[in-house]
């Protein structure tokens, strides 16, 4: 009741709301992807490049002094040790094989903060396919170093003009690009958004996160649920995977966390499920910020990972029926955050990770519950961020 | 029967010309509508604006953004529009894309454009399938077509289920492509030409994409009942205002 329907809706959320032109590459792909997914082969050459490529399984951490601090059990699944430094590797290693069976010898993707488009580049440099990434030409200037990876690894990176110049005009050009190429070209979508299969075929990569988080924890704790599983979430695709094995374990509270900017009311915030409500976006009917005549406005974070105005359909159906808690964090308390898993555990987390753990200043957890936090990137690229906002 | 009905039923090659509501000025909704009327055109597309337009090449991105910087909203629209069809009398559509109809209720939305003689609606990224189950029986009752997009892509399975849906005509895009983005037509068209053509469908197809010249009309025209003319349009009046429109049409006409 949580997963996705035969018609593609998470409750009343999800969907295909797509122009006639990208009708038959959708629809390919959504009589495709169950079938080559369950492939033995399939799953052969995937498990195997999790494994010895990406370095899965990622560690299970018990983090004994952040435990300490607040005082509760706190584990930390360590996404941030994967190869290329998120758990967005999961998603474009499982789409790459996908797109190889599909017969595509042209890859598109998005990217905001620029790690869905290394971890893109990444996996269509390891097969040798064409690769072009879009990126708002805004992002483009202030992420340099992940424009610069993604150059080395043979991506062409084409800067998105229109709208705001960020991660929703790259994700409408790279929707553009996919209309002028119909044939040759596999979209790869780097979150839990876009039009049915996408959601829950990106889910499904990434639910990866939480079969491991089960068995883990079972060796570590003697049992597979946690009492509650902590992932931030901007379209949602390492929460998504985090929770996909627990949305039916209603005794696992699944808690989403999501970047409130400078604050819910100083218009200058991503709070989806606050400030959202039902529109269509980027293909899905999902909560969207938007206003009152229904243009999409511009979110604002200080974590570009999280700087996306609409949430995955699946996470909107979790906020709307109550399954999963949502809870807001402003910049200030993701960096004072990040600075303190820095200091007590030695993880210098990625700011959107960050937002995950500023929840247990106010959110409190009983000494005897397990709680399971998805560090779903590594702190590198937000050097900068860093050094400004501490002036180290 | 509808206004939009009985002008496919005409003999003469149709002639449709989109614009972007709102743009360049606030204001120039209403007169472009009836200048274009006034030199012979047959129909009109009324864009309404959108943020985030997935369809559309740069140039009805461009009109889209200043358009709502100009202020453009629904209810402006509705507004301008609210006594158009005492000077005007050809068939008008709104063309939009879904979330700012959603936004305004598609009953209520329905409802305005039946009072103010709207007679038929584009949404691009409503599907098939949602069409039919949530919204065919609201246009119905308010008296508006809804216009199908068919690419060359689309299966001719696809293009029949379309034809079944259809009560008006068949938007017909000519290529593989964003508005704007291509001009002019190869063998690849003149093959889905045919291909639609022998289709024997039983709604006239539009072509829309690619056309901003007398060449491209007469091409499109050719195969199908008429032509719809977009971004030319658009660069035309961002070049010259809305003056000099009866050349423009008269350009495509020649």
């Amino acid at each position: 009741m949580y997963n996705v329907n035969e018609k593609g809706y998470y409750g009343e959320f999800g969907g295909a709301f797509i122009p006639e032109m990208l009708y038959p590459n959708v629809e390919h792909l959504r009589q495709r992807y169950l079938e080559i997914m369950a492939e033995p082969s399939f799953k052969e050459e995937f498990d195997q490049l999790l494994k010895d490529y990406v370095g899965r399984p990622s560690p299970l951490y018990f983090a004994k002094r952040l435990s300490q601090k607040y005082n509760t059990k706190i584990y930390l699944k360590r996404e941030d040790l994967n190869h290329t430094g998120a758990h967005k590797i999961n998603n474009t290693i499982g789409q790459i094989l996908m797109a190889k069976r599909l017969g595509k010898k042209r890859i598109i993707a998005e990217t905001g903060a620029g790690q869905h488009g290394v971890a893109t580049a990444t996996v269509c440099a390891l097969m040798g396919i064409v690769c072009i990434v879009y990126m708002g030409e805004i992002d483009i200037a202030r992420q340099a170093p992940n424009v610069a990876r993604m150059k080395m690894l043979g991506a062409e990176v084409r800067p998105a003009l229109s709208g705001s110049k960020t991660l929703k005009d790259a994700t409408n050009e790279a929707i553009r690009d996919w209309i002028n190429n119909p044939v040759d070209t596999h979209y790869i979508i780097g979150s839990a958004i876009g039009p049915h299969p996408y959601p829950d075929m990106v889910t499904r990569f990434q639910s990866i996160i939480s079969e491991e988080i089960k068995w883990q924890l079972k060796e570590k704790e003697g049992k597979e649920n946690p009492d509650y599983v902590v992932a931030c979430v901007g379209g949602g695709s390492n929460a998504a995977g985090a929770f996909y094995h627990y949305l039916h374990e209603e005794k696992v509270g699944l808690i989403a966390v999501e970047a409130a900017g400078k604050g819910i009311d100083t218009g200058q915030s991503a709070a989806t499920s606050i400030l959202g409500k039902v529109g269509i976006i980027h293909g899905c009917k999902t909560l969207l910020m938007q206003t009152d005549d229904g243009q999409i406005t511009e979110p604002y974070s200080i974590s570009a990972g999280l700087d996306y105005p609409g949430v995955g359909p699946m996470h909107a159906h979790l906020c709307t029926s109550g399954r999963g808690e949502f809870i807001s964090i402003t910049d200030d308390e993701a960096m004072q955050a990040g600075l303190m898993l820095t200091k007590l555990e030695g993880i210098i987390p990625a700011i959107e990770s960050s937002h995950a753990f500023a929840i247990f200043e106010n959110r409190k957890f009983n000494p005897d519950d397990v709680v399971v936090v998805s560090l779903s990137g590594r702190g590198d690229k937000d050097l900068q961020n860093y050094i400004d906002y501490f002036k180290l | 029967m509808n206004s939009i009905q009985r002008k496919l039923q005409a003999d003469q090659k149709l002639l449709s010309i989109y614009f972007t509501a709102g743009y360049p000025k606030l204001n120039d909704t209403v007169q472009i509508i009836q200048d274009l009327e006034k030199n012979g055109v047959d129909m009109i597309e009324i864009g309404l604006p959108f943020s985030d337009p997935l369809a559309d090449g740069p140039t009805i991105q461009e009109s889209s953004t200043t358009a709502l910087k100009n202020g453009m909203t629904t209810e402006i629209l509705f507004d301008q529009l609210k006594d158009i069809r005492k000077s005007v009398s050809i068939p008008l559509i709104i063309m939009g894309y879904f979330n700012p109809m959603f936004q305004y209720g598609m009953e209520t939305f329905c409802k305005k454009c039946e009072e103010i003689g709207i007679n038929g609606l584009i949404i691009p990224d409503l599907p098939l399938d949602v069409y039919q189950e949530d919204y065919e029986s609201i246009f119905k009752k308010h008296g508006l077509l809804n216009v199908f997009l068919i690419t060359p892509q689309t299966s001719d399975a696809r293009i029949r289920q379309i034809d079944e849906a259809s009560d008006g005509f068949i938007y017909m895009v000519s290529s593989a492509s964003t508005t704007g983005t291509k001009e002019g037509f190869g063998s690849e068209q003149q093959e889905y030409f045919n291909r639609i053509a022998s289709l024997k469908l039983k709604n006239p197809q539009i072509v829309g994409f690619g056309i901003s010249n007398s060449d491209t009309f007469k091409q499109a025209t050719s195969h199908a009942k008429g032509a719809i003319i977009g971004s030319a349009f658009i660069k035309h009046v961002s070049k010259n205002g809305v003056t000099k429109l009866d050349s423009f049409v008269k350009g495509i006409r020649a």
